[in-house]
């Protein structure tokens, strides 16, 4: 790939240097990061339910528990198999290192995972008040969970296409994205049309407001770094990872946002299951092309 | 006391001596490096010429990857040299994610990061690093900062205009600095890379080391 900034007096031509990594964070991490949208997206959506439609929740409790609990427990799992030594992984707990996103991370996800643990014991007793009450708890405990991966982004200084607020605003609007598409999945006919169409209209917001973000980094973040701009090229042109970007975007964003305007106005439950799909299967192309294209950026 | 590095670039000129010593005194594994030598070819024939940049860890002051080692294998020592402890490393590849110079591997042998620690063994033994000692022409100038009669400070001083570091804008204070340096030998993106050639071999991409 040309870089875009070379000068042709100079023309300059690395002629030996050491092979470039190859992918340092491969899919495991996009699959860490999907898992953990969903895992913390459902908690984010039983609480909007729970307040705008009571009556859609009662039998809610328990599946919404499980889905965040297996949800969770695949992010952790991936992980700890993304690990070189995996079987190290207590070192975290034993010798932690409180600056790094990581440790943070670490320890977040592990309270939130015993915290899931309980409100599954107690949606199976039937105990939905002191379910409630830990509930709310766990939604709050859900925002950094979903935050500290953008964090740990954030640290990664040598990948400028990863800049604070926006990885930010990305993570939160994933989960919200991916959870009301669970959601409306999960629901089945436990929930009001009109609680499918409030997790329609989420689902739509969120696909909307993720989808600006991307495309003002995709034509403004050029004009900050010449790194961003390097990095862009692989989804700019015939770059090589153009398609799945594009797949991604339209299956993700810009197709449910269509899908969401069609199902209200010919109040159609099967186009807004068909949005949920298509935004849950993009979710994923679209974490993993931002995950590897600045892993392709030369350092030396 | 604050150790750090300069290379003259003026005098470096591509023999690969440190690279090799710096391989055999800390048994770097095949297809990994600690230091390197990277060669960049300028100019449009007849007028050309060849600059020569070793790389290795630039021992940052405000290291991204000492902040995001989530157990501290990535840590300082008194003598500001970031050393690693391997036996700690968990292997999650977070500061090669972070190091903004790309002087973190992982070590296939023991899928642990590792690099350049600046002889960290050696220097404990009052002995110079590997790379200082094989360099012919001297190019590799190492001491105190601190020390302002040291011979790297004395270098810095003498030099000041001509004294750059890497990605200063990083922010990181890399406590490794080039003397006669340009765009093209500092900038990653300064040069073209095409794929598939090189002086010595054909090689472009590799495996992490790791079992992904």
């Amino acid at each position: 790939m040309a870089a875009h900034e070379i000068l042709a007096a100079t023309n300059a031509v690395v002629t030996l240097d050491v092979a470039i990594p190859g992918i340092v964070w491969p899919w495991f991490v996009t699959m860490n990061m999907w898992a953990k949208s969903i895992g913390t997206g459902v908690i984010f959506m039983l609480f909007i339910l729970m307040r705008m439609h009571p009556e859609s929740v009662k039998n809610l409790r328990l599946p919404t528990a499980i889905a965040a609990f297996v949800f969770i427990n695949i992010f952790l799992l991936f992980t700890l198999a993304d690990l070189h030594q995996p079987f190290r992984m207590w070192h975290i707990f034993f010798y932690p290192h409180l600056t790094s996103a990581i440790t943070i991370g670490s320890f977040m996800a592990s309270t939130f995972l015993g915290l899931l643990t309980l409100l599954v014991f107690l949606a199976w007793k039937k105990q939905d008040e002191t379910y409630d009450k830990v509930f709310l708890w766990v939604t709050i405990l859900a925002i950094p969970v979903t935050l500290y991966t953008a964090a740990l982004l954030a640290q990664c200084t040598a990948r400028e296409l990863w800049q604070m607020p926006a990885e930010s605003a990305q993570m939160i609007l994933a989960a919200t994205l991916s959870g009301s598409a669970f959601m409306i999945l999960l629901g089945g006919s436990k929930l009001t049309y009109e609680a499918k169409q409030t997790l329609g209209v989420v689902l739509g917001l969120s696909a909307l407001m993720a989808f600006i973000i991307y495309m003002s980094e995709y034509v403004f973040g050029p004009m900050k770094a010449e790194e961003i701009a390097f990095t862009l090229e692989y989804i700019k042109g015939d770059g090589p990872y153009t398609v799945m970007f594009w797949l991604g975007q339209w299956m993700t964003f810009i197709i449910p946002m269509v899908l969401i305007v069609l199902s209200r106005s010919s109040k159609s439950e099967a186009i807004l299951k068909l949005a949920a799909i298509l935004a849950l299967v993009g979710l994923f192309m679209v974490k993993h092309v931002w995950l590897i294209i600045p892993q392709l950026l030369p350092m030396s | 006391m604050q150790l750090g590095f300069l290379v003259d670039l003026h005098l470096c000129m591509g023999c690969k001596g440190c690279e090799i010593a710096c391989k055999v005194e800390n048994e770097v594994p095949l297809s990994t490096w600690r230091l390197r030598v990277k060669y960049v070819d300028v100019g449009t024939f007849p007028e050309t010429k060849r600059t020569f940049t070793p790389l290795r860890c630039n021992h940052c002051e405000n290291a991204p990857c000492e902040r995001i080692c989530p157990v501290s294998a990535l840590h300082y020592l008194d003598n500001g040299i970031v050393n690693i402890d391997k036996e700690r490393c968990i292997g999650c590849a977070g500061c090669i994610m972070a190091c903004p110079y790309g002087a973190i591997y992982i070590d296939p042998q023991t899928q642990t990061a590792d690099k350049c620690t600046y002889c960290a063994h050696r220097i404990a033994s009052s002995m110079m690093p590997a790379c200082v000692v094989a360099c012919p022409v001297e190019a590799n100038i190492f001491g105190d900062l601190d020390d302002a009669s040291s011979n790297i400070s004395r270098y810095i001083q003498v030099n000041q205009s001509n004294v750059q570091v890497r990605k200063p804008e990083k922010g990181t204070n890399p406590h490794h600095y080039y003397v006669g340096g340009g765009n093209v030998s500092l900038n990653p993106l300064a040069s073209h890379r095409v794929d598939g050639h090189s002086l010595f071999n054909k090689i472009t991409t590799l495996p992490v080391g790791g079992h992904h």
